[in-house]
């Protein structure tokens, strides 16, 4: 871990709010469940933890296994809500 | 730089192009799936490294998505605040998971600051996998729903976090600062944080009653980016903090926005014990009686009326009216009104939850109005018609400093020409507080359910 991590972190907060803000209050559930998808990217660290040869053994194969699952329903189940929810608020103009 | 890094920084590019175009009803949809495709690149590119069971991923990622997708298409709309409540759930235990194996995953010695972010994403997303849980089941109706309070339960609480802290400290120092004194070993630590870590989350969330769940969501919500940036410091791994970042900053604004429509501090909230009952709760007798009117009553008024405001509340989506209003209100527009739906913040279980069922019932956004832009205009509104609102639209919170809603902003209904109040009986809100609206001379209410009032309106104007 690099002190460059915490910059990052630091700046995403920053751009995370100012691109937030501007969400009007119509959007705010599918704000909710679509950053919480985004939030799903905890996928990676799960993949990452399947590991053919791993020094963690079974216990970390499990952990990881269950982790990809939790992650993918978070992520799968987040995005395909949104969007059927968003449809909803699109589907008037292309209608009419 | 590896190809998996500048995959990583287009994934987190779409991540932030994503959200900005969720600004906007219109580009929000696109938006969305720029960022599913950002995750999707993630992802992909992840999948490249060397050394992994594709087996078992496979294993994960199909049971994973085939949940995810049968729970997301099946789901009804009124039921949003607890889907998003478990999945934000799965985000949490998920991230847990990660930082357990990761720290099983490495032998030692470890740095301290990785021992850490592992501490980090273990107490965060034991708290956002249980807490989303208990919400859940407070929402779903699953468990009680009023806030479960014990004396002393504050103390006993702050003792509990403080010795997960301490217990935190101290797994840092010893593993990390290369000495030799062990209180336990590291196994014996991983099994009380995740075993902690569940228990805060249920404390927190058991004392916080069903009204007050919008701000809960919007904070768990905050709480599953949080995990996952505290993870992505576990793995190294810049894309986890930024996208952790982004959710925990959105869920941060979303409480905040929940707390100031209900003029309540955070901690207010967290640990106040809210609407446990309210002494003037119920009755209300003194006030005066309530006025009924029938159905026909009302059609006669709306039939007369110029411009007309729909105030929906969790009742509108508990009697799953929300077609019917809108169809009425159609019919209202042919007739020559001028058609609105006031939302109120904290109107419903989570925020903008009124805002997605009245969409789903092909109302325009257009016709949204907020509830600063309607009160000061409130007075020229012939009709408002209240669904299944109740402390959102209780003048008590603007004229009786002894109410425990006292300085809550709402939707002042009862400044307008006439309202009406759809209602299933004389009962108090979620909130547990009476109602003097329902005492007004402008007032008229009309029991039963919301649905079928709605449909004889319907009838009454398609029969004219």
């Amino acid at each position: 871990m690099s002190q460059n991590m915490l910059l990052v972190l630091m700046l995403a907060v920053f751009l995370g709010f100012e691109l937030i803000v501007r969400v009007p209050s119509t959007l705010h559930t599918p704000l909710m469940s679509g950053s919480n998808a985004i939030s799903g990217i905890t996928i990676i660290g799960a993949l990452l933890a399947v590991e053919t040869s791993g020094q963690g053994g079974t216990l970390s194969l499990v952990l990881g296994v269950c982790a990809v699952f939790f992650a993918t329903i978070n992520v799968v189940g987040g995005y395909a809500v949104t969007n059927r929810m968003l449809m909803m608020f699109s589907k008037k103009e292309v209608g009419q | 730089m590896t190809p998996t890094h500048l995959a990583y920084i287009v994934s987190a590019a779409l991540f932030a192009v994503g959200l900005k175009r969720m600004s906007s009803p219109a580009t929000a949809r696109q938006g969305n799936l720029l960022s599913a495709v950002g995750m999707l690149v993630a992802v992909v590119f992840t999948l490249a490294r060397a050394g992994l069971d594709y087996r078992w991923i496979a294993v994960g990622v199909a049971a994973g998505s085939l949940v995810g997708i049968v729970t997301a298409l099946k789901v009804q709309m009124t039921s949003m605040p607890e889907m998003v409540a478990l999945f934000n759930g799965s985000g949490g235990l998920a991230s847990l998971l990660v930082g357990w194996a990761e720290f099983n995953g490495q032998p030692g010695p470890h740095a301290v600051p990785f021992l850490v972010a592992v501490v980090l994403t273990i107490l965060i997303g034991g708290v956002t996998f249980t807490g989303s849980v208990i919400a859940w089941g407070k929402l779903s109706g699953k468990v009680y729903s009023g806030p479960v309070t014990f004396p002393g339960q504050q103390v006993v609480n702050g003792v509990f976090l403080l010795a997960v802290v301490t217990l935190g400290v101290l797994f840092c120092v010893q593993f990390g600062g290369g000495g030799t004194w062990r209180l336990m070993g590291p196994n014996t630590y991983i099994y009380l944080f995740v075993f902690g870590a569940q228990l805060l989350g249920v404390m927190a969330v058991i004392a916080i009653g069903g009204a007050d769940m919008p701000v809960v969501i919007s904070l768990l919500n905050s709480y599953s980016g949080l995990a996952a940036c505290a993870a992505g410091f576990v793995i190294d791994s810049s894309i986890l903090v930024v996208a952790g970042a982004f959710v925990g900053a959105s869920g941060l604004i979303l409480t905040s926005i929940m707390c100031k429509a209900m003029n309540r501090s955070l901690a207010n909230v967290l640990f106040g014990g809210f609407g446990v009952a309210d002494s003037s709760s119920g009755g209300g007798t003194e006030q005066g009686e309530a006025q009924a009117a029938s159905a026909q009553d009302a059609y006669y008024v709306l039939e007369a009326a110029q411009s007309i405001a729909f105030v929906p509340g969790y009742g509108m989506a508990a009697a799953q009216a929300q077609h019917a209003v809108r169809e009425l209100g159609d019919l209202l527009e042919a007739n020559g009104a001028e058609v609105q739906f006031a939302v109120h913040p904290v109107a419903g279980r989570m925020p903008g939850h009124m805002n997605v069922l009245l969409a789903e019932a092909n109302v325009s956004y257009e016709k949204f109005i907020e509830m600063d832009d309607i009160n000061p205009i409130i007075e020229s509104v012939d009709v408002c018609v209240v669904i299944g609102a109740n402390d959102v639209v209780n003048p008590a919170a603007r004229d009786d400093a002894s109410s425990s809603i006292y300085g809550m902003p709402i939707i002042e209904v009862d400044r307008a020409r006439n309202v009406f109040v759809l209602k299933r009986s004389m009962a108090s809100g979620f909130a547990g507080i009476s109602n003097p609206l329902f005492y007004k001379a402008n007032t008229k209410m009309i029991f039963g359910d919301a649905k079928a009032t709605i449909e004889t309106l319907v009838e009454e104007f398609k029969a004219s």
